[in-house]
């Protein structure tokens, strides 16, 4: 309950302060309105609108997700966390938030890709949610324990799609895969491989940022 | 009284290239107050960091002991109460619910009672519902104070605690010190005079930077 606790107090804090919400709604409207405006009167094919589904997820993901660390760092806070929790509790709370802004975010661009691009066209929905789930918590884990790494570093802007982007690569790629299956109308049992991939994914970057988060948040 | 010590053994920092202190050992216990003394940059908050656990030594040990009880380190934030120039409490909060998150992310009850009494003791009590930056740097080195008592720690480690304070204040902090001294264990690192005149014993980290013989 003390990460709750934690993520009580950067929810009403991000309420008020609006530090991420704003700059991922900006940064979606944005995106979106790029790629329209340069398809023009095209038409595009399915598969590319599932790529850019995730490039648009990836970047937006970038542009507010640093925020639980950076946020703390900039402000001077971190000293303060330090004194009240324990590092675990730290970052199950930072995990939290992440993971419900990720799941706010995703959420809102599929629903824009649904309604902006006639050839988002998803054959299989249950195949579509499994990945969207699934990918929404590796999105969020990772991107977490990297914004505990480079809240630390001095060039925090660019550090983080530099650093996030092999880190999630595995991640996206299997995700660009699973999109593509549940367009084709696959069955979610022919997509077990994948499936699984993302499950494992998701293990380990938990399992291994729970190991190294006590090394980083300590100075 | 609470029966809390605090243990250093051989405890050297090293920045880089720079000695900031060598094989520092020394013993507190619960119901004196300490001293950590030194001039501008001897090393008092880097000692103080990692007496609360926020650095670790680049040498030696640090051991916290509760009724002669090892503590780990990831539970010692529960028997602390640190206050610092470099600690920052949350602006987009009033006091009030500065207090409220604090004791919820420490997983204890918000003591409503207890939180009003050390708001009317720091004389904040009638600003509670304002936001902490509209707050004085005076006020806000007062809610420090607040933050670090509540939870009632045994060990309360202040880092020039009166910086920022007008007469009363230090009036009050000077009282508070001795208040908990009787109980628990305060350790003061300053080099204010005043500050130092409440310690009974001090250590001097000037003494502590020529290869562990103290001078």
């Amino acid at each position: 309950m003390k990460a709750f606790a934690l993520f009580k107090k950067d929810w009403l804090s991000e309420l008020r302060t609006r530090y991420a919400i704003n700059a991922l709604a900006m940064f979606i409207l944005v995106t979106i309105s790029v790629i329209l405006f340069s398809i023009g009167q095209e038409k595009i094919t399915e598969y590319l609108t599932g790529g850019l589904l995730w490039v648009v997820i990836f970047f937006s993901a970038m542009s507010g997700l640093s925020r639980a660390f950076v946020s703390e760092e900039e402000r001077g806070t971190t000293l303060t966390l330090q004194l009240i929790a324990a590092p675990a509790t730290i970052f199950s709370g930072k995990l939290i938030f992440n993971v419900i802004l990720v799941f706010l975010m995703n959420i809102a661009i599929t629903f824009l890709f649904f309604i902006l691009f006639e050839s988002f066209v998803i054959k299989n929905f249950l195949l579509f949610t499994f990945a969207f789930i699934l990918g929404n918590f590796g999105i969020a884990i990772s991107s977490t324990i990297i914004a505990a790494i480079i809240s630390k570093a001095g060039s925090k802007g660019t550090l983080y799609p530099v650093l996030s982007f092999p880190i999630l690569l595995p991640l996206i790629l299997t995700l660009l895969e699973l999109t593509k299956f549940a367009m084709d109308g696959e069955l979610v049992s022919d997509s077990l491989v994948e499936i699984f991939v993302l499950v494992c994914y998701d293990v380990i970057m938990l399992t291994a940022s729970y190991l190294l988060f006590d090394f980083i948040w300590k100075e | 009284m609470n029966n809390f010590s605090l243990t250093l053994k051989d405890v050297t920092k090293i920045f880089g290239r720079r000695l900031i202190f060598d094989k520092i050992n020394f013993s507190f216990q619960s119901g004196k107050v300490y001293g950590l003394a030194g001039p501008n940059g001897s090393g008092k908050s880097t000692l103080s960091k990692i007496i609360s656990g926020l650095l670790e030594p680049t040498q030696g040990k640090v051991i916290h002991e509760n009724n002669g009880e090892n503590i780990i380190p990831e539970k010692l934030h529960n028997y602390l109460g640190f206050v610092s120039p470099y600690l920052v409490l949350y602006d987009e909060f009033t006091a009030e619910e500065n207090l409220f998150h604090f004791s919820k992310i420490r997983g204890t009850n918000y003591d409503s009672e207890k939180a009003k009494f050390l708001l009317e003791e720091f004389n904040i009590y009638n600003r509670r519902t304002d936001l902490l930056k509209a707050y004085s740097s005076g006020m806000k080195q007062r809610m420090k104070f607040i933050f670090a008592l509540l939870h009632s720690p045994q060990l309360i480690l202040l880092d020039e605690p009166t910086s920022n304070l007008d007469n009363s204040g230090k009036e009050k902090v000077y009282e508070i010190i001795k208040r908990e001294a009787e109980k628990n264990l305060v350790i003061i690192a300053s080099n204010e005079d005043s500050d130092l005149a409440l310690c009974k014993e001090i250590v001097n980290i000037e003494d502590f930077k020529n290869n562990g013989n103290s001078k």
